[in-house]
């Protein structure tokens, strides 16, 4: 694209011929208020929020309107500052502000934010006041009192996620979000993935909030709580106390569990060594026993929900493995419970994820052994944060603290399964091992990192030629299995993840708001964060891991065999979409 | 209609028809407010049924189609009676007691805003002024036009449209 030259508040530049009037400012650091735009999400100018004089007749949108040779604007005359000025106070008039309890405010609300910065500090226009029932889903929880119908919610769901549950209803004042026929999300084909929630500006979108259960069993003397936290929340949580994005706060993040007063705290990856052991056996023996093949990964519930959806042909494919954390469950209620002599009735497991259709997962029916389901509550990597801030830790300044034994520090390979690719690159690693009888150098699978929306490579591992894919967010996995079924591409192993770039962006994770994701990549340095904690592990490969062996050999046998079957894999069925046509 | 539509023989005559309109337009450019103009003409009306049938069959998602269905007012997601009963809120009416009359309505018929009788007879509803604000408070019932209506009225009205 060629270059043109531009005037900006009296500024000459040069900037490439396809850059909005948005990124022309950017880059002369001149500020213009946004609030609809999202970087390659929502990109639909709706709010006029952003708008600047081009000369042209009318005001025009800098987050949509490219520029043009010779263009010469002007981003903060008298008449443009009053435009958005009457624009966001129009947006406040009927915005439901109980900023004193939004969990939004101070930290992420960019309406707030927008007003402050914006010097909008009365109210000179009053509307009626939106009057909607809070929707509680399953995993969602919707305000439309508070939304401003800046529609990334509508967006990221179509277009990133292509499930598309949720749209602007009716027109005029009552337009709002919704679902068809104002059903309840959880009654929609909604894959509880929560990226709406990470993409909405304002408190009108976040998750179930189950803090008060963890809290009541922490409380409850006769009930040993324990704790497990996820690959991916290591990498993310320091963002809400502040401390620098893409720093792995593993052990500070440890200490806090154990000051909140968890019995014990152990490690999510110690359950992704365990799904490795199980499906790279299930993934081997489909190959030798003419299984059905290619064999799709199976630790995303949003993805696992999609597939039930929309592709039950697939079903076969799927790895009967349950995720990581559900084994991990699974494990403290059986061998743990065994081997410290607690009735497992009296444990209670809670995970810390970065997702939020965990909280989906947990209420499966089939998820449970002998009547104990084997995770009792999920809560977010918000929700700890919210907990951590409750008790008021000074996180920043915590010393570092180890996981607890006896399954203490996981492999590298159960640190990446927060990335895209990283399930994929950690069941390589062990099963290269396992097909060559032998230990393989080959550690690094840099063809399946990154987050190109589909990655495909070909490994010979052993004596066989293995041909994967890695696919995430549910547009690039629908694109994925499209061509599987039309048969344009064969392959043995598919990764997919529901949301985009994998767990690190999961729909629990810490809000960043479009100030950082319009102009910085959030999940490049959070997967950082995790490849770096990967390198420096003792121990890379899962079933070197020296808990997992002892698992194998004091308690479940054989990978694959009975006992691991009994505990660690589940089964899958068709969904419709909207099961009750009312 | 109940909300079988699809399924008995009668019902499958309607959707082969739907099936008909959607074939014809599904390949032009914007095919949806088209095809639900001629579904509501086969239908009466568009309910869930038919709407996921075409959300199904253009292959795009069901909130889509509510979401253009309700955005435009000549469509309507529930059916309509033979007569339509039109309450006005204007303001004249409204500072005459007109919400009481639709009050009585509602009460008489056993329905809400924007429902039908089961019988299909009768669908109620608000609007904003119809222009009779000389005869306030005014009800609107198909075409014709009744004025200075107290509650105790309703009923009487009613009686002119019983079959
Ligand atoms: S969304 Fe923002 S402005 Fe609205 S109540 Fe919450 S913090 Fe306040
Ligand atoms: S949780 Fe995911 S699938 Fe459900 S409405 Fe939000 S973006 Fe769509
Ligand atoms: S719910 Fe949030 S993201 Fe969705 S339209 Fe409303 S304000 Fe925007
Ligand atoms: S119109 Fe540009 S940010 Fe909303």
């Amino acid at each position: 694209m060629r270059n043109v030259n531009i005037t900006i508040d009296g500024m000459k530049l040069n900037v490439p011929g396809d850059y909005t009037i948005l990124q022309a400012a950017k880059e002369a650091n001149i500020y213009i208020p946004t609030l609809c735009f999202l970087k390659d999400i929502n990109e639909i100018g709706c709010c006029r929020m952003c708008l600047v004089d081009t000369g042209a007749k009318a005001l025009q949108a800098a987050c949509v309107t490219p520029v043009v040779e010779g263009m010469n604007i002007n981003t903060h005359t008298p008449k443009v500052v009053e435009a958005r000025k009457v624009n966001l106070e129009l947006i406040l008039s009927n915005h439901v502000a109980r900023c004193q309890t939004c969990y939004r405010s101070w930290t992420s609300c960019e309406l707030q934010t927008l007003a402050n910065k914006l010097g909008v500090d009365q109210e000179r226009f009053s509307g009626e006041a939106k009057k909607y029932d809070i929707d509680v889903g399953i995993s969602i929880v919707r305000d439309n009192n508070k939304c401003i119908l800046c529609r990334r919610c509508v967006s990221v769901c179509h277009n990133r996620q292509t499930v598309g549950v949720i749209e602007a209803i009716g027109r005029g004042f009552d337009t709002h979000i919704g679902s068809p026929f104002e059903k309840s999300l959880w009654e929609t084909p909604c894959v509880n993935c929560g990226q709406c929630i990470n993409v909405c500006p304002v408190g009108a979108l976040r998750e179930c909030v189950d803090t008060d259960r963890v809290w009541a069993a922490l409380n409850d003397p006769t009930k040993h709580v324990v704790v497990q936290t996820a690959p991916a929340v290591r990498a993310a949580i320091g963002e809400s106390f502040g401390i620098e994005m893409g720093t792995p706060v593993t052990g500070k993040m440890v200490s806090a569990l154990r000051m909140i007063g968890f019995d014990r705290v152990f490690d999510t990856n110690t359950g992704a060594d365990l799904t490795i052991m199980e499906e790279a056996t299930e993934l081997i023996d489909r190959f030798r026993s003419g299984g059905k093949l290619p064999m799709i990964t199976s630790c995303s519930p949003g993805w696992i929900k999609f597939c039930e959806h929309n592709f039950p042909e697939f079903l076969p494919n799927l790895s009967s493995c349950k995720s990581p954390h559900m084994m991990f469950g699974a494990i403290i209620k059986s061998y743990y419970a065994k081997k410290m002599d607690i009735n497992p009735e009296d444990i209670v497991v809670v995970s810390v994820m970065p997702c939020t259709a965990k909280k989906f997962e947990i209420k499966r029916p089939e998820m449970h052994v002998k009547g104990l389901r084997d995770v009792d509550v999920v809560i977010t990597t918000r929700e700890l944060a919210n907990m951590i801030n409750d008790i008021g830790i000074d996180f920043v300044n915590l010393p570092d603290d180890n996981f607890d034994d006896p399954f203490g520090e996981a492999s590298g390979a159960g640190v990446i399964f927060g990335a895209t690719g990283g399930v994929m690159e950690a069941a390589l690693r062990t099963a290269a091992d396992i097909l060559s009888g032998a230990s393989t150098d080959a550690i690094e699978y840099e063809e399946v990192r990154g987050f190109e929306g589909v990655k495909m490579a070909e490994y010979k591992v052993g004596d066989v030629v293995l041909k994967a894919a890695v696919a995430h967010g549910l547009a690039n996995a629908r694109k994925l299995l499209a061509k599987v079924k039309a048969g344009e591409v064969d392959l043995q192993f598919i990764e997919i993840m529901a949301c985009p770039h994998g767990c690190i962006n999961g729909g629990g994770q810490p809000i960043q708001g479009s100030s950082v994701r319009n102009w910085g990549e959030v999940s490049a340095l959070r997967a950082k964060a995790l490849y770096r904690e990967d390198k420096k592990s003792y121990y890379r490969k899962s079933h070197n891991n020296p808990a997992i062996k002892r698992l194998y050999k004091d308690f479940l046998g054989m990978a694959g065999g009975t006992m691991a079957h009994q505990l660690l894999h589940t089964h899958y069925k068709e969904r419709e979409k909207y099961p009750e046509n009312k | 209609m109940a909300n079988c539509c699809l399924e008995n023989s009668e019902s499958k005559a309607l959707l082969d028809k739907l099936d008909e309109v959607i074939d014809k337009y599904k390949d032009t450019a914007g095919p949806l407010i088209p095809i639900l103009h001629e579904a509501q003409g086969i239908y009466g009306y568009l309910p869930f049924e038919v709407q996921l049938h075409i959300s199904e069959r253009l292959g795009i998602p069901l909130a889509d189609v509510y979401g253009v269905v309700t955005f435009y007012t000549g469509f309507n997601t529930k059916p309509k009676g033979k007569y339509v009963i039109n309450v006005c809120l204007g303001t004249a009416c409204y500072v005459k007691g007109s919400e009481n009359i639709l009050d009585r309505f509602k009460t008489t018929l056993g329905i809400d805003i924007g429902d039908c009788t089961e019988d299909q007879i009768f669908s109620l509803e608000a609007c904003r002024c119809i222009g009779s604000c000389g005869l306030a408070p005014a009800v609107m019932i198909n075409d014709d036009v009744y004025g200075n209506v107290s509650p105790d009225d309703v009923e009487s009205i009613l009686a002119n449209y019983q079959l």
